[in-house]
């Protein structure tokens, strides 16, 4: 566990004048499961677009094995092995399932067919559904297609972005449970979510961003016990 | 039933010219959502172009060689400005406002077609006879090889270009970066060629259209862009902007509607009625012909 795979330092971003992260810290682990929880404009979505590159740092460093990612134009991250499921799914919904992942593999010379089977396996209605058109999949099935596409990269690490935003409980169930298959297939997870208590249950370890800043680190253990996150998301009073 | 078929044939003639250049502006369209009011322009210019490369390189030879060069060496040359106008008059105004874009699409226009008027005067020139002047009379209907060659040729890269589109890693990439410039890049699709592509293809699809026009027409002016510009726009518009069958069909549609328009009616009522056609088709179908109804992103 302390093979240190990914490390954001100090990062500082705006939009306009306004600051949206306010110098954050973090890192993650080989083969861990992160999470960054937070409530609504914290800046959760902002860090998981700056490291894939869609936004730009204005100061501050992305380091993913070693490599310095701020200078990256975007469409090379996912070559790099970071690949990225975008809050509110963001599948191409003229374009049938299978198309969505094979785009998803867009960067590798040859699709390869084990990732696809296994992909299917997690989400039999992906594959059931693979000549049908992305955009009349429900929205938790789209979810699975959101995720299914970011693996189709075969990438070591993986940002699933609020995976669980506007979905029926139980599929939000299914899907958590396949991200702990897809973490025991040894691909990295750093999962951004604002379902606290499912996200610490899944995660090893977690961050709470709050207004742009971090305001708590540590286990997923010390987090859900910790008064802060009762209180803030767990609605549970003092 | 003479005019009937005399007007289907002159009809598929003009609507396959219509549906070559209306790709161009339907594609960047969908990838951009803008209108490249410069393409009409583009289409004159590649006519001008043919010219020249007939007259300077090819030493005035109409072979079929020479021909199949003139059609090659244009195409490739107006790819190369389509380029440079995409890098010079749109990149730098990608996050800009839609409306600045818009302007400079009208500037470059203007820049293009008063370029041609310096290069090449502001008379009308007469473009070769690259094609013999064959014609075949079936019972009164006369077609000219001109306008088999024109369907023919235009047919088969519509084909080309549909099967490209919707069978290829490329077009798959060109219609993802269509739908969602960001989730694009997150599949690792350099946004930046996939638009420098979908130029290349837009103006080359023109600039044979540009030559067809010069075929067909024979008399070329510095200004025509604009007129068959309007056409093709209104194709892609009437076929749905930014749906490639869309343009196709809009083409062929507005061609044959134009031509029965001047063979029933009179060639004076051809433009009246087309636009008439395009604001009865903006009410009863506002998206076009093959065009979707663009949902709301969640």
């Amino acid at each position: 566990m302390s093979d240190v795979l990914f490390t954001v330092e100090n990062l500082e971003v705006s939009y306009g004048s306004i600051a949206a992260l306010k110098g954050i810290s973090l890192e993650v682990h080989r083969g861990e499961i992160v999470t960054i929880l937070g409530a609504n404009g914290a800046g959760k979505t902002t860090t998981m677009r700056t490291i894939s590159q869609l936004l730009k740092a204005k100061s501050g460093s992305i380091r993913f094995k070693g490599q310095e990612l701020t200078k990256v134009p975007a469409h090379k991250i996912v070559k790099l092995g970071i690949s990225h499921s975008p809050e509110g799914r963001r599948v191409f919904g003229v374009l049938t399932v299978e198309e969505n992942l094979l785009l998803g593999a867009y960067t590798r010379a040859k699709v390869n067919p084990k990732t696809l089977r296994w992909i299917y396996e997690m989400f039999p209605r992906l594959e059931e559904r693979r000549k049908q058109l992305a955009g009349t999949l429900s929205g938790g099935e789209q979810q699975m297609l959101a995720i299914g596409r970011a693996l189709m990269s075969d990438p070591e690490m993986v940002l699933l972005d609020e995976p669980s935003l506007g979905i029926a409980p139980i599929l939000v169930k299914a899907i958590f449970e396949q991200i702990k298959e897809i973490s025991r297939q040894g691909v990295t997870v750093l999962l951004v979510e604002q379902n606290a208590k499912a996200a610490l249950k899944l995660a090893d370890r977690g961050y709470v961003l709050e207004v742009g800043k971090i305001a708590l680190a540590g286990s997923s253990a010390e987090l859900l016990a910790s008064d802060k996150v009762q209180e803030a998301y767990l609605g549970k009073k003092q | 039933m003479e005019t009937f078929l005399q007007q289907l044939a002159n009809g598929l003639t003009i609507g396959s010219m219509f549906a070559l250049v209306a790709l161009g502006y339907t594609m960047v369209y969908g990838v951009m959502r803008l209108i490249n009011f410069a393409h009409g322009d583009m289409v004159a210019a590649a006519a001008f172009v043919g010219l020249t490369v007939y007259t300077q390189v090819m030493g005035q030879a109409t072979s079929l060689f020479a021909v199949v060069a003139i059609f090659l060496l244009t195409a490739g040359l107006m790819a190369c400005v389509g380029v440079i106008l995409e890098r010079v008059a749109y990149r730098p105004l990608r996050t800009a406002p839609r409306l600045s874009a818009v302007v400079s699409a009208l500037g470059a226009s203007l820049v293009i077609q008063n370029g041609i008027m310096l290069i090449w005067g502001p008379r009308m020139r007469i473009f070769p006879e690259l094609v013999p002047q064959q014609f075949w009379n079936f019972g009164g209907v006369v077609i000219s090889l001109i306008q088999v060659l024109i369907l023919v040729i235009s047919l088969v890269l519509m084909v080309a270009l549909y099967l490209f589109i919707e069978k290829t890693r490329m077009g798959a990439a060109i219609r993802a970066s269509s739908i969602d410039q960001d989730a694009a890049r997150l599949m690792g699709i350099n946004v930046n060629s996939i638009i420098a592509l979908i130029f290349i293809i837009g103006s080359s699809l023109g600039a044979i259209g540009g030559l067809f026009i010069g075929l067909y027409y024979r008399g070329i002016t510095f200004n025509m862009g604009w007129q068959y510009g309007l056409y093709a726009f209104i194709a892609a518009i009437l076929g749905g902007i930014g749906n490639i069958p869309g343009a196709m069909l809009g083409g062929m549609l507005l061609g044959l509607f134009s031509a029965f328009i001047s063979g029933y009616v009179s060639s004076t009522w051809a433009d009246a009625f087309t636009f008439m056609l395009l604001i009865f088709i903006l009410i009863v179908r506002p998206t076009g012909l093959l065009g979707e109804r663009v949902a709301e992103k969640v």
